[in-house]
């Protein structure tokens, strides 16, 4: 079972070339006192009997048909070739493109793939990918506070809450001093942002759109973080991307997102991707793996892993970040997600999510005391102020078949009322239109 | 081969995901959006499939190629794990979900499969709890790392330092600072941590020692308990760089020998594929007295069967993913424990040594092997007699690579001159392995014979050596067509 | 080993020329063939303070990374402005045109060794 090719007659003559009776004895540098005190694994499995084991586990998840649930991962689609080309065992079974000559094809993969970030954000350089869109803000806000020697981040709490959680147990060791500003009906509130950045603030970090959906522009505290010497962070959401002003456009030093909503299914929470781009003033702060064009010796193009002395396995303790593995895979995944829908079919996904949001959102907001949490412009999701406890509602529509969306009350206090709901091209008018039957059932009592 | 950038033909579709009736333009004002359409490629499906294609074979992976990259763990990755994480059940399932009112219902599966593959790793390796929260290696040693912290603080010490060893893995020191401690290093002896070197630098400031058993060396670390014994006397902990894990399982549990906190990388041990630099996995297992601090979310099984997430956690590090971790990585792990059992585990890693150990006797003679007694699931040799004749461990690495193997790892532990680290994993035949050592074992001969003849390798791949000298001072980033 | 008989040096693999009060530093010949191709310089800047044995840069190559330390404390009033987009002047000319830094000193240098003494150093 244990996937051993070895015969019982190859197994003698291997031990004994190596000198030893038993496998046992090759097991002797193991004082008795350190063995295992039990070892109560259960019997192993056929193949089928594991596959059914795990279908039985896949079958007990319900699945939503129709679910309005985004609150940063988003249920887009994946074209098949997507799955069919990642699945090549060349590119899936490869390491770490640490020898160059045998890994071209990761390498220009990760190559194209830094040129598709650095043309969506217009950005001059992209690395490899980190973990996820929480772990770049993190990696981001240690790039500034090395770039500037300075320890405040001011972080605005319309950036998804999950990644400012992240950022507060990663740096906790750290004499970091994060400063959250708290926002207005889910809106940033610009001038005290603008006015929490002092010259000792290494970043200022924003999210386009928001935690609730609304789409920004934040020119101005760009160039007041700028003033002051701070770096700017924006996080983006890389569909809306296709069409929405970039990070370059409004004077954003680093630019981060959750590559989940490219290619990537939601997988119960990952593997997800840290896309991560930068100004080329900071080439040498940023984190990770980066691709670099060169020649062989014949004068061939070819593409290496460069920059490393960026890295752990030379600098050690003065690295620039402990990451040691980017997710490859998973940006291969975006990769060719992107290559497959091209500019038109990434703004396509981008324009139909936003039309449904438009669609959902007057039809919701007409409801009887439903209304909009706020009058900003908004993307592909929206937050609506709901009478009543909003979780109340997400139960009674559960009860349907109906997933209308995230609860902010669960990390914004005072929002219990408040449900965001996001559209992709995934749904349609008819299920808006059930939706909003269903909401206006629940809410008059009916169901 | 040309970039997709280069290859893209103005107007070209792929796949259309959508057909939008509004414009972008229609719906928000133009402040808000971007002035051009980003240059993303623009080609067939045909188009993407033949790049890609042809990307692919560019590549050396464990499905074409032997691959004994030393630390690594290059083993066979059973196509049933891919089958189990593609099940829709599971990739459909929005994180989000389970943190719904009355929503646990909904994704009992998944998290009956966290639950389960907590429980298996658990006891695998002697651990009280596991988090599956990392999303790799180097930050399930993050993870660790404040999880250290976090007890200290609880407990009132004033720890500043982390003893590293000169074996260690790179990660170790650079996660030790990050984590805002002072990193302290410390020799070997013999090829192992010793005592004395340790005690030499223990003091109450000291918060933990990481460590990885077997060493990166391929040795068993003999003086553990030893070492225990004295970083107990100041309070520190033991941390377990989970890297070679491959070597020990059914011969030793790393909880029952002292260490505290382990980390442990699924994409090594328990078969999920590399993907050529990842996505991984780095659970974080914890003895008992460390787990009031795990991060939460954690996932339960209450009293009538059910499984929830608890978030009552008041002594909690906090979170360091957004969810779950990598659930997709190690839902494949869970169908590989689950296949093998413990037996098959055992048998894993007892021939993961047997097949280290028969390509450490073949090879002697041929080329130097510094600590020549029996290594567990991976050794070290030396290039430095070929060396003296101008072939360097690079070399014999990409004459390697000309033959279709992998080239073993090089020039790590840096503790060792020339060094060639070679890790065979459980999954090679002895046929394969006899020709490696056959091929590796002419290769040493050529380096005698006609040294030039190595410096010219590969020759064989789709390109020569490449200029990394000029790649790091041009930096040419992305493809400016 | 090329090591200048009138330049000073520090162990850390500095040198030292001193004009008046002016210190000029560089890095050693067997510095720069330890590290290889030279890839990225990093440098303080004009107006920096600089402290004697406390690190003021780093040097990167493609496989290493290596930090510099002042041999002298004081303030830096010149940089070499060809290390910016010419790093591989520091293998070619580590004593000539690959000079890093000009510094006013403040202080007696206190560390420094002679060429003899670093030879002893590097053969060590």
């Amino acid at each position: 079972m244990p996937f051993v090719p070895h015969s019982d007659e190859e197994t003698r003559e291997m031990l004994s070339t190596v000198g030893v009776k038993s496998l046992d004895d090759l097991f002797e540098y193991i004082p008795k006192d350190m063995r295992p005190k039990q070892f109560a694994l259960p019997e192993g499995m056929t193949e089928l009997g594991t596959l059914q084991r795990l279908q039985g586990m896949a079958g007990a998840n319900s699945t939503v048909e129709m679910s309005f649930l985004g609150a940063g991962f988003y249920d887009h689609f994946i074209p098949a070739a997507v799955d069919a080309m990642v699945s090549r065992g060349e590119f899936l079974t490869a390491y770490t493109p640490y020898q160059p000559e045998a890994a071209q094809g990761t390498l220009q993969a990760i190559f194209e793939y830094q040129t598709a970030i650095c043309n969506l954000m217009e950005m001059d350089v992209a690395n490899a990918s980190v973990y996820d869109g929480g772990s770049a803000i993190f990696e981001s806000c240690m790039m500034a506070v090395r770039a500037t020697r300075r320890e405040r981040i001011v972080i605005d709490a319309a950036v998804n809450p999950l990644y400012r959680r992240m950022l507060h147990t990663l740096t906790d060791n750290l004499k970091l001093d994060i400063v959250e500003i708290n926002c207005d009906a889910g809106l940033p509130v610009k001038e005290q942002i603008i006015a929490a950045i002092d010259d000792s603030t290494a970043a200022v970090v924003l999210q386009n759109p928001t935690f609730f959906g609304n789409v920004c522009d934040y020119n101005d505290v760009f160039a007041a973080a700028k003033a002051k010497g701070a770096l700017s962070i924006l996080s983006v959401n890389p569909v809306l991307q296709a069409v929405l002003k970039t990070p370059r456009e409004m004077g954003a030093d680093i630019a981060v997102a959750d590559g989940q909503s490219i290619g990537q299914p939601l997988n119960f929470g990952g593997p997800y991707l840290g896309v991560m781009a930068c100004t080329k003033e900071l080439v040498r702060q940023i984190p990770g793996r980066i691709v670099g064009r060169t020649t062989d010796l014949e004068g061939k193009t070819g593409y290496v892993l460069t920059l490393q002395a960026r890295e752990q396995h030379i600098r050690r303790a003065k690295a620039t970040s402990n990451i040691c593995s980017n997710q490859a895979l998973c940006a291969l995944r975006a990769l060719i997600h992107l290559c497959l829908l091209g500019p038109d079919g990434l703004a396509a996904a981008a324009e139909r999510g936003m039309e449904l949001a438009r669609y959902a959102a007057e039809k919701l907001s007409g409801l009887p005391q439903v209304t909009m949490l706020n009058a900003a412009p908004f993307g592909n999701e929206f937050a609506l102020r709901l009478p009543g406890n909003a979780a109340q509602t997400v139960s009674k529509l559960l009860g349907k078949g109906i997933l209308p969306g995230a609860l902010p009350g669960k990390w914004y206090p005072g929002m219990d009322s408040i449900l965001l709901v996001a559209c992709t091209e995934k749904n349609s008018e008819e299920q808006i239109d059930a939706l909003a039957a269903a909401l206006g059932d629940a809410l008059g009592g009916k169901i | 081969m040309k970039t997709v950038f280069a290859k893209s033909k103005p107007g070209r579709k792929g796949v259309m995901p959508a057909v939008p009736k509004t414009s972008a333009a229609k719906m928000l004002p133009e402040t808000l959006l971007r002035k051009k359409r980003p240059a993303l490629p623009e080609m067939s499906e045909l188009d993407v499939i033949r790049h890609f294609t042809g990307l692919s074979k560019l590549n050396y992976g464990v499905d074409g190629n032997f691959y004994p990259l030393g630390s690594c763990t290059m083993k066979y990755n059973p196509r049933m794990n891919e089958s189990a994480a593609a099940l829709p059940g599971f990739t459909a399932a929005h994180p989000l979900l389970a943190q719904l009112p009355e929503g646990e219902a909904l994704v009992q599966g998944s998290l009956e499969a966290i639950w389960e593959t907590e429980r298996l790793l658990c006891e695998l390796n002697g651990m009280s709890a596991f988090t599956m929260q990392p999303m790799a290696g180097a930050q399930g040693e993050l993870t660790g790392a404040l999880l250290i912290a976090a007890y200290h603080k609880a407990k009132g010490n004033k720890k500043t330092k982390v003893i590293v060893p000169d074996a260690a893995h790179g990660t170790n020191p650079a996660t030790a600072a990050l984590a805002g401690y002072e990193v302290v290093n410390i020799k070997s002896k013999d090829g192992i941590v010793d005592p004395e070197a340790l005690e030499a630098v223990l003091d109450d400031d000291v918060a933990a020692l990481m460590m990885t058993c077997p060493n990166t060396l391929g040795l068993f670390e003999r003086h553990l308990p030893k070492l225990v014994e004295k970083l107990r006397s100041v309070d520190a902990l033991l941390y377990y760089d989970g890297a070679n894990l491959n070597a020990i399982m059914g011969r030793m549990r790393v909880g029952d020998v002292g260490f505290d906190v382990v980390h442990l990388n699924l994409h090594k041990t328990m078969s999920t594929p590399h993907g050529g630099g990842g996505p991984g996995s780095g659970p974080v297992g914890v003895s008992e007295r460390l787990v009031p601090f795990l991060p939460g979310p954690r996932v339960i099984k209450k009293a009538d069967g059910k499984f929830g997430l608890e978030y009552n956690l008041p002594q909690s590090i906090g979170q360091v993913t957004p969810f779950y971790g990598h659930f997709g990585v190690y839902i494949k792990a869970l169908a590989y424990m689950l296949r093998l059992g413990g037996k098959g585990l055992g048998k894993a890693s007892d021939y993961a040594v047997l097949n280290a150990n028969y390509i450490r006797k073949r090879l002697e003679g041929h080329i130097d092997i510094p600590y020549p007694q029996i290594c567990m699931h991976e050794f070290v040799a030396s290039a430095v007699t070929t060396e003296a004749q101008g072939v360097k461990a690079l070399d014999i690495a990409k004459a390697l690579l000309d033959k279709g193997y992998h080239a073993p790892t090089i020039y790590f532990p840096l503790i060792v001159k020339e060094c060639l680290m070679f890790e065979p994993t459980e999954t090679e035949s002895k046929e394969t392995l006899d020709l490696f050592c056959d091929d590796l074992i002419a290769i040493l001969k050529e380096a005698e014979k006609n040294p030039d003849a190595l410096h010219a390798a590969p020759v064989n791949l789709p390109v020569r050596r490449l200029d990394e000298t000029k790649a790091a001072r041009e930096m040419v980033l992305k493809d400016d067509v | 080993m090329n090591i200048p008989a009138e330049l000073k040096y520090v162990d850390t693999h500095e040198w030292v020329r001193m004009e008046g009060d002016i210190a000029v530093v560089g890095i050693t010949d067997f510095a720069q063939d330890q590290l290889g191709d030279v890839t990225f310089v990093e440098l303080p800047a004009v107006g920096d303070m600089v402290e004697e044995n406390k690190e003021m840069g780093s040097v990167e190559s493609v496989k290493a990374a290596s930090d510099l330390f002042s041999p002298v404390s004081g303030e830096v009033i010149e940089v070499n402005p060809m290390l910016e987009n010419q790093p591989e002047i520091l293998n070619s000319a580590p004593y000539t045109d690959g000079w890093m830094i000009k510094v006013k000193i403040s202080a007696q240098p206190s560390i420094l060794i002679s060429a003899d003494e670093y030879k002893n150093v590097i053969s060590a």
